[in-house]
């Protein structure tokens, strides 16, 4: 999250404003840059954000989901084996009781 | 057929469509009513943002302004576009998480207080009226242009037709219908843009067009930054030339991307789809369809700037184009000859040679007046220079909205495309009229009638409250269309600061951290707010000078922000934390989906 919000920063407030002087004497097809950047790039940019972000954290979603599933699968199985051990001690001590 | 005629039908066309779609979409209850019953899809959700979004200001005026401001123009783009990433992803996939129905209420709910509430109920009612009163007073201008009707009749056929579909089906009816409108306003954006980009540059796409060059060889932006330099206006290309600095233009862009993530319309538009997941995607999907217009605007900005300065400059009465005449009688641009029967466009280092004008919020009698005023000077008989005394008042150039309204009519298009731009432009209005007034009803029946005032109110009581709020606020917006504040295309920018310096920081911290109380949230907002406003009304009514570092007042809600986030961060560490159960709400909000079970599991794992 933060890399993007670095590069959402980069290009729109940077490469749109701040440098947008600096690099108005490159040009890029018949627009000079910091032009360009300002009324196409960043947008362009902006688009792909959203849409690594889409698929990154949707991504990173599914797979704190399994990693739940597994855990909860687990926690299931250790206490059914308590539940059995308790169940096996509780016969043990009536077994016991009965000299 | 007749222009007139080609709109009625158009127009009447699309009408038709939205309240069919309202009729289908008619809700039973408060869920339905507010958020949607939260089972819009995702590309459908994204496609209702995007014309909830763009506002009769973007569809009409940003491509204006664009023309007109060359680079400086680029704060619209970047700021409008560039805010939504910020919406993406600090806000709308945890708002969506909290589930319930308006900002208010996830305001109130995170700090514990009504207090909160009714602040965040205030502000969302004060910025979502001044955003209506400009979509309003903009339908009302689409129909007196193309149907030459009074600008208050078009207000109250706006008004009659949000009022069917909002009432009927609310959000669910409201969303719908901006599907539809999207797809009208982006085919009567895109349409003209098509055809000059193919007639004057030789092809289809304009973004190429934008970059390419003129039947001559010359870079089409290469020509227009020669021709500014010789007619004395600031570079087209060039950032920071002309009154637009760097910290200004920064300060606004930065304004407008803070405020787009805290207005509240927008931020309802995520509570609508199904899933979290859902709500990444259809922020994903608003983007690329907000981006569609936003990057042909810039083209249509620059291909109409090139047209009418080599159309109108230079040129004798008798060379004029056919669209120059017939937009001269609506006073959005006016030709002031000094007697040498050449039309003269020139800018600011050349003002005394400038011959174009508008009326802006001249009467059209006081027009006819000094018109023959000019005349006479112009025959010697006395009268005065008109030119001076519209240059004196600020009205040199022609008005911004003439661009995207004109262009058709430049590429010598057929009518049926010239209507298509009409029923876009009210489209635009229309949809974005509905969100807000949308916002309007649920913070005054939910927020404040449900959540505060009678929390045992039945469905079907809340569903009428709901209903008959949204129908009394559409009245209110209409009478705010026909008797606007002034100046209303810079009160909706100023809207954009209020948001930026009032929610944007409070939501944002109350998402992303546990430790921020109540009153320094509440403090912090108030503050932010109060500041941004009365910076604002100084400015425009006090003849206050921008003290605040030079910046001017649509740029101030930057400052206005960093104060809210400054106050409410000082103040935390002196007043308590929030309690345990909203310390594990915002913790479910920042867990991904069904991590309910998953906050337990791991406590328990704690535990052993």
């Amino acid at each position: 999250m933060a890399v993007l919000l670095l590069i959402w920063a980069a290009v729109g407030l940077g490469a749109g404003i701040l440098f947008a002087d600096s690099l108005s004497s490159y040009r890029i097809g018949g627009f000079p840059l910091g032009f360009w950047f300002a009324q196409q790039g960043s947008i362009l940019v902006f688009v792909a954000l959203i849409l690594a972000y889409a698929v990154i954290m949707n991504r990173l979603d599914r797979k704190h989901h399994e990693d739940l599933e597994m855990a909860a699968r687990a926690d299931a199985g250790a206490d059914r084996l308590d539940a059995a051990r308790a169940a096996v001690e509780g016969a043990g001590r009536t077994a016991g009781g009965t000299p | 057929m007749s222009l007139q005629a080609w709109t009625f039908l158009i127009v009447g066309f699309t009408f038709a469509i939205y309240l069919v779609i309202a009729w289908l979409s008619r809700v039973r209850d408060t869920r339905g009513f507010y958020v949607a019953g939260q089972g819009i899809p995702a590309s459908a959700n994204g496609m209702a943002t995007a014309a909830d979004w763009m506002s009769a200001a973007s569809f009409l005026s940003m491509a204006g302004l664009i023309s007109t401001m060359g680079y400086a123009g680029s704060m619209y783009l970047m700021g409008w576009t560039g805010g939504y990433v910020l919406l993406a992803l600090l806000l709308a996939p945890y708002l969506r998480k909290f589930g319930h129905f308006t900002v208010p209420d996830f305001i109130g709910d995170r700090y514990s207080s009504n207090t909160a509430r009714v602040v965040a109920v205030v502000c969302a009612v004060f910025i979502s009226f001044t955003y209506v009163a400009g979509q309003m007073r903009g339908v009302g201008i689409v129909f007196s242009r193309f149907l030459e009707v009074d600008v208050n009749v078009g207000v109250y056929v706006g008004v009659a037709i949000v009022f069917v579909y909002a009432t009927l089906g609310g959000m669910k009816g409201i969303t719908w219908t901006q599907v539809a409108q999207y797809w009208v306003l982006i085919t009567a954006f895109l349409t003209p843009a098509i055809a000059i980009s193919l007639d004057l540059m030789g092809t289809p796409i304009p973004q190429i067009g934008l970059g390419g060059a003129l039947a001559d060889g010359t870079p089409l932006l290469e020509k227009l930054d020669l021709i500014h330099a010789d007619l004395g206006f600031a570079s087209y290309t060039q950032p920071f030339v002309g009154s637009w600095d760097k910290l200004n233009v920064f300060c606004v862009t930065l304004a407008l991307m803070a405020g787009t993530a805290g207005l509240p319309h927008v931020i309802v538009r995520f509570y609508t789809v199904r899933t979290v997941a859902a709500a990444r995607w259809s922020a994903f999907w608003a983007i690329l369809f907000i981006a569609l217009l936003y990057l042909t605007a810039p083209a249509v900005g620059a291909f109409a700037r090139y047209t009418m300065l080599d159309g109108l400059h230079g040129r004798a009465a008798s060379e004029l184009p056919e669209w120059f005449h017939k937009w001269e009688k609506t006073g959005l641009i006016l030709w002031l000859d000094d007697g040498d029967g050449r039309v003269a466009y020139t800018g600011p280092a050349r003002a005394e040679e400038n011959e174009l004008f508008r009326s802006g919020t001249l009467s059209p009698a006081a027009v006819a007046d000094l018109r023959a005023d000019h005349q006479r000077w112009l025959d010697g008989t006395g009268g005065r220079d008109g030119r001076v005394e519209l240059r004196q008042a600020g009205l040199s150039g022609p008005d911004n909205d003439i661009i995207v309204l004109a262009t058709p009519e430049m590429a010598r298009l057929a009518n049926w495309i010239i209507a298509l731009v009409a029923a876009g432009g009210l489209a635009a209005a229309l949809s974005t009229a509905s969100g807000l007034l949308l916002v309007i009803s649920s913070s005054v029946a939910h927020d404040l009638y449900y959540r505060i005032l009678n929390p045992r109110a039945t469905e079907a009581q809340r569903l009428m409250v709901g209903r008959t709020v949204i129908g009394f606020a559409v009245v209110v917006a209409g009478f705010l269309g026909i008797y606007p504040p002034g100046f209303v295309s810079q009160v909706v920018a100023f809207a954009f600061g209020l948001a930026a310096s009032s929610f944007f920081p409070v939501i944002v911290l109350g998402i992303f951290s546990r430790r921020i109380g109540t009153v320094p949230a509440i403090t912090g907002m108030v503050v932010g707010v109060v500041f941004t406003a009365s910076y604002i009304l100084g400015s425009l009514y006090g003849g206050m000078p921008p003290w605040a570092f030079g910046i001017g007042p649509q740029g101030i809600g930057v400052v206005g922000m960093a104060l809210n986030f400054a106050v409410t961060i000082a103040m935390t560490p002196f007043f308590p934390a929030p309690n345990e159960t909203v310390q594990r709400l915002i913790l479910s909000i920042r867990e991904p989906e069904g991590a309910g079970p998953g906050l337990e599991i791991e406590r328990a794992a704690e535990a052993d």
